[in-house]
């Protein structure tokens, strides 16, 4: 028994470093692909062991579950549209965030099979701590990646909802949680625990709502964090060193990620989970003022010529080219170009998109060579050389007043230096504001052109020009 | 068995650590793929799962298990496959 356990504690600790080591691989394409197969194979560790321990008598309903829930895994990873990523992943969570509360839940209910019971027949009072804290960042988790997920499919409007006393609520609901997991300590009767994951379902709910569409970057990010510390909150309950470690991976990861995004939009992340600040980017526009200053206006011709005659062009992606669905002709694009003997690179904003990376999955999946993408510091000074830059589905990133004007909201953020480029040529459906409400102060430069129209089908029609 | 809470918080400690410097040295290219593969590991709350659902004979705690094996097994199929997907995509000009 004593030998057993020991090879148990093993073989967790072997999964534990293969999942840093695919982390680690994560440093470069190259090394990624091997680290996603150990990081599938510490997961197959960790499972088998435990269903080779004695806890485990019967199989059936685990075989079936795992059927079912692999077979609509594996059905959603094949389908899923590579723009579509920010929902799957946000859904994901979710059903991490439910695992979490579930499990709590049954070593709640059946605290002897966990071995969490004291000699007198009550549940230990670090192991009550562990599963009310495992539940309620479970259920935090879980509505808030509902939230999520609704704004980013569009089931709902990605504009913030937000009322009179909306934080005090929260803090209220927030202080009556944790004082709920004291009390679990006194008195571990059900209604004390599973009213404690009922308000934090609620609480969930209320954080992300007042949270606008273009903040999803960083709630995505948090959301992350949440769901690991979840995990590590019910590793601590099983005395899973596995479950402790993977956890305090992914929240100190889904950590770092917020704090990267909160950097690139130069705003403290108590300001963006307070919420409330912008949204749809119509909804923003319709309150910033109407601007008659006139624009130079080009056509898809124009751009063509320009481009095709250019020694470098730095293209610019930001979401709108995700929406329309742009990156393929984009690509096309290029290649013509670069066999008209422009070089050709692309510039990415740590926040282009509506997750970390996004951008660039989306310029890999239309087989971009990653090579050629750079990010915001690598990129940035090369701006004032370039004959081009090209600006598809990307407004406030590229706003110069984020440099010049104190008095603009998104001042302070730090921008890609496009309007350094001898051209700039701009793609955009309209002159709306983009979504931080403010006029762009670049499209009324000399230098610049507008492109108006539909990102995909101005792309293409410059595809056909320069041919 | 709960005398052993200190050595679990050290190792969670360390952990939060090693985390912390991994995570920085992903290049901001692969973020995306980060989130989908830290996703899938979490899902290694399936083993907490397992044991829920793994006794003989019929209890909340067994329904409770199998639900949680089940929403468990399609992050872990799902997480690692679609980082996969999206891992075969990054490549250098031939």
């Amino acid at each position: 028994m004593e030998l057993q356990a020991n090879v148990t504690a093993l073989a967790y600790l072997v999964a534990a470093v293969l999942f840093i080591l695919a982390l680690r691989g994560l440093s470069s394409p190259e090394t990624s692909r091997a680290g996603n197969t150990m990081g599938m194979v510490g997961m197959a560790i960790a499972v088998a062991t435990t269903i080779l321990s004695p806890e485990i008598e019967s199989y059936t309903w685990i075989l079936v579950a795992v059927v079912i829930g692999g077979a609509v895994g594996l059905l959603i990873a094949s389908r899923i549209a590579m723009t579509a990523m920010p929902q799957l992943v946000a859904g994901f969570h979710s059903l991490v965030g439910l695992a979490a509360v579930l499990v709590a839940g049954a070593a709640y209910s059946h605290p002897a099979s966990f071995g969490l019971l004291d000699s007198a027949g009550e549940i230990f009072i670090a192991s009550r701590v562990e599963m009310a804290l495992g539940a309620m960042i479970g259920a935090i988790t879980f509505s808030g990646s509902i939230i999520a997920f609704t704004k980013l499919q569009g089931l709902v409007s990605g504009r913030p909802v937000t009322f009179a006393g909306q934080h005090w609520l929260n803090a209220l609901l927030g202080i009556a949680a944790l004082g709920l997991v004291g009390y679990f300590c006194v008195d571990q009767s059900p209604w004390v625990f599973w009213l404690l994951v009922a308000l934090a379902f609620v609480l969930g709910f209320l954080l992300i709502i007042p949270i606008g569409g273009a903040d999803m970057p960083v709630v995505v990010s948090m959301l992350n964090s949440y769901s690991g510390w979840a995990a590590a909150g019910i590793g601590f309950t099983l005395h899973n060193n596995a479950l402790i470690v993977t956890g305090a991976l992914v929240g100190s990861s889904g950590a770092i990620l917020s704090y990267i995004m909160c950097k690139a939009m130069n705003r403290s992340f108590f300001s963006v989970i307070l919420g409330g600040f912008g949204g749809d980017s119509t909804a923003a526009a319709s309150g910033g003022e109407v601007d008659d200053r006139p624009v130079k206006q080009g056509s898809a011709d124009d751009a063509a010529f320009i481009m095709k005659n250019a020694g470098s062009v730095i293209i610019v992606p930001g979401y709108g080219m995700a929406v329309a669905q742009a990156q393929h002709a984009l690509r096309e694009m290029v290649d013509e170009l670069k066999k008209a003997g422009v070089k050709v690179s692309y510039a990415i904003h740590p926040v282009a998109g509506r997750m970390p990376g996004h951008m660039n999955v989306l310029l890999a999946e239309a087989n971009v060579s990653y090579d050629e993408v750079f990010e915001l510091e690598d990129i940035n000074s090369e701006f004032s050389q370039a004959d081009v830059a090209f600006v598809i589905g990307a407004n406030d990133v590229t706003n110069p007043a984020a440099k010049t004007d104190p008095a603009s909201p998104i001042f302070g953020m730090p921008i890609l230096d496009v309007e350094r480029a001898k051209t700039v040529l701009f793609v955009k459906r309209g002159m709306s504001a983009g979504y931080a409400g403010v006029q762009n102060e670049l499209f009324f430069n000399d230098n610049t052109m507008m492109l108006f129209g539909d990102a995909k089908k101005m792309v293409e029609s410059i595809l056909r020009a320069i041919d | 068995m709960h005398g052993d809470f200190i050595s679990q918080l050290s190792i969670f400690v360390l952990a939060v650590f090693v985390g912390y410097y991994v995570v920085w040295s992903v290049t901001p290219a692969l973020h995306t793929p980060l989130m989908a593969v830290t996703n899938a590991i979490s899902s290694v709350i399936v083993v907490g799962a397992l044991i829920a659902a793994g006794p003989d004979g019929m209890s909340l705690a067994k329904v409770l298990g199998f639900v949680a094996v089940m929403l468990a097994s399609v992050n872990i199929f799902g997480g690692f496959a679609v980082t996969q997907r999206m891992l075969a995509m990054y490549k250098k000009k031939k």
